[in-house]
């Protein structure tokens, strides 16, 4: 298998304190990856090291075999490395078409044409149909984001990532706070994301987590503690000792 | 459910209001001379806020000191029609280059920092040009102002007469021609940018938007439009006083857009009007205080509320 995404020693200091510890971190092309571990791990701040959100202390970030460590945030994600956010980061003021609109639009080149009314571009619109279905918004594409319930909200916040075309797709706690009705959907639309793309889940929520991934990162105080199958590290004593044990199974 | 491409460009297309409103602005320069000067400060200060709402309203800068963009479009102006030429269209040119460059020079300094690192920023931009304007009076004639500009007819033929028609003209259009361009740049991808901008920087960032080159670009194509009110308001009262730079006036705008509601692009011209004509009445009923009436009317339309104000009026002018 190819990897998609590598990281090769990165680090991270605040001050006295590292944040992020030496990882060395490879995400295989279509994999299906979750990186966990227990509050205060560096989990956050990996995935900003990884976007380019924060700037490295040491170390290197790859992107489909090219170096991006110097890249900026959204050089990456035109590059195919897009992240969702835990807690939603939405245009609350604009409708879900329009965000998705703004994501079809930059990823095609068109965020600086101030001639032509959005929405011009050939093939936009079979574009965004197709995002919205995927995602069940399109009963709600021309509803004010801010009004939307939380559970779209949330599908949204997956929806415009996924709609930058992404070789890998980031997802900080997709269904972080979602009521149990609404819950299912987001599930649901996770476990669809087509195949080319690779997925690096960041979670929290252990039957999530294993009812998805199909490989385990531990990440425990910014140093990678132990990589393996769902099974395996289920089993592993030390994970169960730094963090099954502290926050149960689920 | 409509196409995604039919509901996105619904929001651009012309409304009748709109024809009305420009008909009727129109209109006005068929009125018997006696209301063109307060019309001209109108459309003036209407193309200033308009400005000011392509950055607070559009890409969400607020600026203290926007009058540094009019201020250096009024001195361009003024200079060029005293020693070179009383074209009016070259000196409209020129104040727009000079604005541009200043705007994209200062640009950078708005990109990093708070909202009140920028209203600090910008007003201590306005500050030091004005100060500038002050320490040169060789050029800026300083404190007694840029004497002796003379103006040459519109396009050779009209002359700026002295009830104003021809001002308020040469304003209007001016004022018609970059409210169209305006409404083009903010429907489209880029003027869509910046309201993603504004809603949420980091998500615009995480969606592959650069946000500091749109942030440069929009703050740029504001000042340029600043620069523009700048030298209508040095060429139709053929003058420029250091007050170009005043703070009140930076203040003034911010003052404006706040009474006709930002992001709208038409809540500038409401909002002039509403300015200038209150302005005007409260002063010919009571010359010394009228201050204390914009206060107190300000204080009032912030608790009733503006939508209730204009919102109407607001509906017929945008979808929304």
């Amino acid at each position: 298998m190819t990897v998609v995404l590598e990281t090769r020693r990165l680090t991270k200091r605040f001050g006295g304190l590292t944040a992020t510890s030496d990882v060395s971190f490879a995400l295989e092309q279509g994999a299906r990856q979750a990186l966990i571990g227990p509050n205060g791990a560096g989990k956050t701040t990996f995935v900003n090291l990884l976007t380019g959100m924060l700037p490295a202390s040491s170390g290197q970030v790859f992107l489909a075999g090219e170096e991006v460590t110097g890249l900026k945030p959204e050089a990456r994600v035109r590059r195919g490395l897009v992240r969702t956010f835990q807690i939603n980061q939405l245009f609350g003021g604009l409708t879900p078409l329009e965000t998705l609109a703004l994501a079809v639009g930059e990823r095609q080149g068109q965020g600086h044409d101030w001639r032509r009314p959005v929405g011009a571009t050939v093939g936009l619109d079979a574009e965004i149909m197709a995002v919205a279905e995927r995602f069940g918004l399109v009963d709600v594409l021309e509803r004010r984001t801010d009004t939307l319930p939380y559970g779209k909200q949330r599908l949204l916040e997956i929806a415009a990532a996924f709609a930058c075309k992404p070789q890998v797709l980031l997802l900080d706690e997709p269904a972080a706070g979602v009521p149990e009705a609404e819950r299912r959907d987001i599930l649901d639309a996770i476990a669809a994301l087509p195949d080319d793309v690779s997925v690096l889940l960041i979670e929290h929520d252990m039957d999530l987590v294993f009812s998805f991934a199909r490989r385990i990162s531990v990440l425990v105080d910014g140093a990678l503690l132990v990589e393996g199958e769902p099974a395996a590290i289920a089993a592993d004593p030390r994970v169960r000792a730094v963090y099954l044990g502290e926050g149960g199974h689920g | 459910m409509t196409s995604a491409k039919e509901a996105l460009t619904r929001r651009t297309r012309w409304r009748w209001a709109e024809t009305v409103f420009w008909l009727a602005a129109f209109g006005a320069l068929l009125l018997p001379p006696g209301k063109f000067l307060i019309l001209n400060e109108i459309a003036i200060l209407a193309l200033f806020a308009l400005s000011l709402d392509l950055i607070l309203g559009y890409a969400g800068i607020v600026s203290l000191g926007h009058a540094a963009f009019l201020g250096v479009g009024a001195y361009s102006a003024g200079l060029l029609a005293k020693h070179v030429t009383g074209d009016p269209l070259a000196g409209l040119a020129l104040a727009i280059g000079v604005s541009t460059i200043l705007g994209f020079c200062t640009s950078f300094l708005v990109l990093r920092g708070s909202d009140l690192t920028r209203l600090m920023v910008t007003l201590g931009v306005a500050l030091v040009l004005g100060e500038l304007a002050n320490a040169l009076p060789q050029y800026t004639g300083g404190a007694d102002g840029l004497q002796g500009v003379v103006m040459a007819p519109l396009l050779g033929r009209f002359d700026f007469d002295l009830f104003g028609r021809t001002a308020y003209a040469y304003s209007l259009t001016t004022l018609f021609v970059l409210a169209l361009l305006a409404r083009r740049i903010v429907g489209s991808p880029f003027g869509l940018s910046l309201s993603a901008i504004r809603c949420n920087q980091l998500r615009a960032r995480a969606l592959g938007v650069p946000v500091g080159k749109r942030l440069v670009a929009a703050y740029t194509l504001a000042a340029a439009y600043a620069g523009a009110a700048g030298a209508l308001l040095a060429q139709t009262t053929a003058f420029v006083s250091l007050d170009v730079f005043d703070f009140h006036r930076s203040a003034d705008v911010l003052l404006v857009l706040i009474i006709g509601g930002a992001g709208w692009l038409y809540g500038g011209i409401a909002g002039a009007a509403a300015f200038k004509l209150l302005q005007d009445g409260i002063a010919s009923l009571t010359p010394q205080y009228w201050q204390f009436w914009i206060g107190l009317f300000l204080v009032v339309f912030v608790l009733v509320g503006r939508e209730r104000l204009f919102g109407g009026l607001r509906k017929l002018l945008v979808r929304r």
